[in-house]
């Protein structure tokens, strides 16, 4: 096969591109900020029956102290993140994207039109990225010292200033390296729509050799995507030089 | 006028008793100086007083405002938090690790918390942020980042940072400990500098004949309670209690 043969088999992986890419696109759109959201959730201390402790914590002890004790410390909000991240970090993917593609009909009996296919696809992949994405940001949140938000707190920041303005920016250089990472893997794992049929780009080199039995597609798709994490990586590298002008 | 005043404060970090029936106020204009051993509560005291901390007891006051208010039991309750933020205003901190803000340059430290919290106008805060840092002796670097900067000129910067809010009193954290023997001088001599011109300051530190020399009142703290107490002669020079000349003793040499 010549150039052209390439050509050929590069054009019709076209429209799969695209499809590939608003996958990716998309899915960061949603899983970024949601990640956030899941890791504020994660480091709640929010502790609803913490009156328990405050007033008689002597007279927290014999029967029924224990009791009483282990229900003043429960974190409602904090332990339902960490259920939904060992959920969605503890389960295949590919298993995630069948469940929030069938459950609605299986479960709920709602048949979706078949324009449901994408927007499974994006649901699946953001809540999946958000659990990595959520732990990710606290790993960052919890490395900047304590002493920031204790100068912010004197000078007379509140909660959301010492956030947005001294903690948020420190905390996205240092989870830079990562979420390259995190973004690389998004960029392969999008090939995982194909479960529900959703043609994207692989989906589609898949179909073309199996029709013309050739593995040439595969190559030019394996092309794609390497192609793809080289011009994520490269731009990742500028994100960190931009942001090196401190320490 | 009393700018601060401290009454029977009781601090617990779980059954630790840290600070012990401590009372003390600053007038306006006066130098105070902690002085004591390490776990002597100093440093908790300083952040009682600066809210990083609560107390579990005693009155915390700040020109005759409550920002904690004893009740009957003599259990502080504080302020809520719009009336807390209102009390920062009255005062600043300098912290040992400095804590400069990383991602901002010299002018913007100093410049954010007036034009950001204090609601000031820009031009008015950039022009005194430059007589600040002239006074600094850091003119040429208010376009650097704090890890551009020594030691003593982050300490400094923070200085500036914490002056720039215009605050009633100001607190130090042992200034000088994470700095090289040979960057102290420069933070004394600032420090020095702002008493002449009577600012109201409370000093914890370990560098003893700079208390001796800067300071109107020197307190020995020690296990949490205040051991000894006075002008700076009777406490350096002439301490009464035998805690006071055992810790001295190892200073002098």
């Amino acid at each position: 096969m010549g150039v052209a043969g390439y050509l050929n088999i590069a054009q019709q992986l076209g429209e799969g591109m695209l499809a590939t890419l608003l996958i990716f696109v998309l899915t960061l759109v949603f899983s970024m900020p949601l990640g956030l959201l899941v890791a504020f959730a994660r480091m709640s201390k929010w502790a609803p029956f913490g009156f328990l402790l405050h007033k008689d914590a002597g007279a927290v002890k014999g029967h029924g102290g224990h009791l009483r004790g282990g229900l003043a410390a429960f974190q409602p909000i904090q332990f339902l993140a960490k259920v939904f991240i060992s959920i969605l970090r503890g389960t295949p993917l590919m298993l995630q994207l069948l469940v929030v593609y069938f459950a609605p009909f299986y479960i709920f009996g709602i048949s979706l039109s078949k324009g449901y296919r994408l927007i499974a696809v994006i649901l699946g992949f953001s809540i999946n990225y958000a659990a990595y994405f959520a732990e990710i940001y606290r790993s960052g949140i919890q490395s900047v010292p304590v002493g920031q938000y204790e100068a912010a707190a004197v000078l007379g920041y509140n909660k959301y200033q010492t956030f947005f303005k001294i903690v948020f920016p420190q905390m996205v250089k240092r989870i830079l390296p990562p979420v390259t990472n995190e973004i690389i893997t998004l960029v392969k794992d999008t090939a995982m729509a194909f479960v529900l049929n959703y043609t994207e780009m692989f989906t589609l080199a898949k179909q073309i050799a199996a029709a013309k039995t050739t593995i040439i597609p595969l190559f030019v798709a394996g092309a794609f995507y390497f192609v793809f994490n080289a011009v994520v990586a490269h731009v990742m590298e500028r994100v960190e030089k931009a942001l090196s002008y401190y320490r | 006028m009393k700018v601060l005043e401290i009454n029977h404060c009781n601090k617990k970090f779980g059954e630790n008793e840290v600070l012990k029936d401590i009372s003390l106020s600053v007038s306006e204009g006066q130098v105070v100086s902690i002085i004591g051993p390490s776990g002597s509560g100093k440093s908790t005291l300083l952040r009682c007083a600066t809210l990083l901390e609560t107390m579990d007891k005693g009155d915390l006051i700040y020109l005759g405002d409550y920002a904690a208010k004893a009740n009957e039991e003599g259990a502080s309750v504080y302020g809520d938090e719009n009336q807390l933020r209102a009390l920062k205003k009255h005062f600043g901190l300098v912290f040992q690790n400095f804590n400069l803000f990383p991602h901002y340059s010299v002018m913007r430290n100093i410049t954010e918390p007036p034009i950001l919290i204090g609601k000031r106008p820009k031009e008015e805060v950039f022009a005194e942020a430059r007589v600040l840092l002239a006074k600094m002796g850091l003119s040429e670097k208010e376009k650097a980042y704090p890890h551009q900067l020594s030691g003593g000129q982050q300490q400094r910067v923070s200085i500036a940072r914490a002056l720039a809010m215009k605050p009633k009193i100001l607190f130090f954290d042992e200034p000088t400990s994470a700095l090289d023997p040979e960057l102290t001088g420069e933070i004394l001599k600032v420090i020095q500098d702002l008493a002449a011109e009577h600012m109201t300051m409370v000093i914890v530190t370990h560098e003893m004949s700079f208390a001796r020399d800067v300071s109107d009142h020197i307190i020995f703290m020690d296990g949490g309670v205040i051991v000894e107490e006075g002008a700076p002669e009777e406490v350096i020079e002439h301490p009464k209690q035998e805690r006071t000349k055992a810790f001295l003793c190892r200073f002098q040499s």
